[in-house]
């Protein structure tokens, strides 16, 4: 059977990009494989894991259920623009400091998931932390320095801020 | 795994989706969030030959009140009404079940009517919309046509919406001072399907409960009423609530837990949901 193609045209990371997908093709593969932005990762493909999590115009998604198709006209950043862009340099060095990851697989969709819960501005609980970071799998640390990370970054944004 | 081969159209108007259906026959499926159909798909549960997608159809994710009813857009994303106001002061019901759903990143893009349409028997906006006795604005091939909640989960994964319809819009009415209502599930871990759910709505009569309707999800094949133990509900009997629902519920084992279990749970939540259902609304 023939694979259905698309033309889209988008933005990944302020660049533009104008390109023919299959119409099939998953946000995270044309991601990896047409644009070789290999920093999101391919995980369990059905939505649990969250390894493959990007942000398309401004808001966190799975990339293995959005289709790239679906994102013709849309703005999509991944960890390497967000990281490069210095957004969230505190919150990697907090990551490193404390040990909130080892393989690193899970790591970048760790960093974008957190760094949306931090954009309100306040400072969560570990319980709402916690609630928010339910949809990434991480399976080396046990989580409690991911916590603690993301935690020690939201009140050092809140204290840099008073 | 990647999904079996599948061509894509981007419906402008909902007339232009009811075409596309109507053409491609059994074939095509609508993409609204996407966020259990893509599952499947890459799962190869099923293949369709087209998707066609709704979301750039305009007018379909307002909120709205009107006629003293909540009208919800079938592509309003779970986040979105998180967010809402609107749903949080006259929807308390559904504000309470969302932060159930999923995880903030498939709430960015799952939309109410697709989790209405999907009709997943675990799920909680069904029997949300269930327990407030809603009602759905459905277009199809000849017009718009509205049912009743009631009327409307037929069987596992199974709906009153005809191969060639699209839900455009849930209607619930409005909360009032008196509505009252109750939510809680189990689930083996945050943010997981429910083991056994319970979404209640009531009506504050004197100094007991009118109107009482309580939709249990993941212990039958649709959403279900507990019928017997609402009229206990009612009559303020919590005892004989709980009893009665040996008789409401008929929950079978599945791969996540025994039907002796879920029974049991089932009574757990409904002690829980029944405190709720007899405080005031804050």
């Amino acid at each position: 059977m023939s694979t259905p193609t698309c033309d889209i045209k988008l933005t990944v990371n302020g660049e533009p990009v104008a390109q023919i997908v299959e119409a099939r093709k998953s946000l995270v593969d044309f991601l990896r494989e047409d644009l070789s932005l290999t920093g999101s990762h391919v995980g369990c493909e059905h939505g649990f894991c969250g390894a493959c999590t990007v942000r398309v115009d401004g808001v966190i998604v799975r990339g293995c259920l959005t289709l790239a198709v679906q994102c013709d006209g849309t703005h999509v950043e991944t960890i390497e623009g967000v990281s490069d862009a210095g957004e969230i340099t505190d919150l990697q060095a907090a990551f490193e400091q404390r040990n909130a990851l080892q393989c690193g697989f899970c790591t970048p969709g760790m960093l974008l998931t957190a760094q949306e819960l931090l954009g309100n501005g306040k400072v969560p609980s570990r319980e709402q932390i916690r609630e928010h970071l339910s949809g990434n799998y991480c399976r080396c640390t046990g989580y409690q320095a991911i916590v603690d990370a993301v935690e020690a970054v939201a009140q050092a944004r809140a204290g840099a801020k008073r | 795994m990647k999904p079996a081969p599948f061509a894509y159209a981007k419906a402008r108007s909902l007339d232009e989706a009811i075409a596309l259906l109507g053409k491609h026959g059994d074939g095509a499926r609508l993409l609204a969030g996407g966020q259990s159909l893509l599952a499947t798909l890459n799962m190869r549960l099923s293949a369709p030959t087209l998707l066609v997608d709704i979301n750039g159809i305009s007018g379909l994710d307002r909120i709205a009140r009107k006629d003293k009813h909540i009208e919800i857009g079938a592509m309003v994303r779970h986040a979105q009404a998180e967010r809402a106001r609107e749903i949080a002061e006259y929807a308390p019901l559904i504000a309470l079940a969302l932060p159930h759903i999923a995880h903030p990143a498939i709430r960015n893009r799952g939309t109410i009517g697709g989790s209405l349409a999907f009709a997943d028997p675990a799920a909680e906006l069904p029997a949300c919309v269930l327990a407030l006795g809603g009602e759905l604005e459905i277009s199809g091939a000849k017009g718009k046509r509205t049912v009743k909640v009631d009327d409307f989960f037929k069987g596992l994964f199974e709906t009153a919406l005809g191969p060639q319809d699209v839900l455009a819009a849930i209607r619930i009415p409005e909360a009032t001072a008196q509505s009252r209502v109750g939510f809680a599930e189990f689930a083996r871990r945050r943010g997981d399907y429910a083991l056994v759910g319970l979404a209640a709505s009531a009506r504050a009569d004197g100094k007991g409960l009118a109107d009482v309707r309580l939709a249990y999800f993941g212990v039958g094949q649709t959403p279900l009423r507990a019928k017997k133990a609402e009229a206990a509900i009612a009559n303020g009997k919590l005892d004989a609530a709980i009893a009665a629902l040996d008789d409401d519920l008929d929950p079978q084992d599945d791969i996540q837990s025994e039907a002796t279990v879920k029974k049991h749970l089932a009574g757990v939540l409904l002690k829980r949901v029944a405190q709720q259902l007899s405080e005031k609304r804050a």
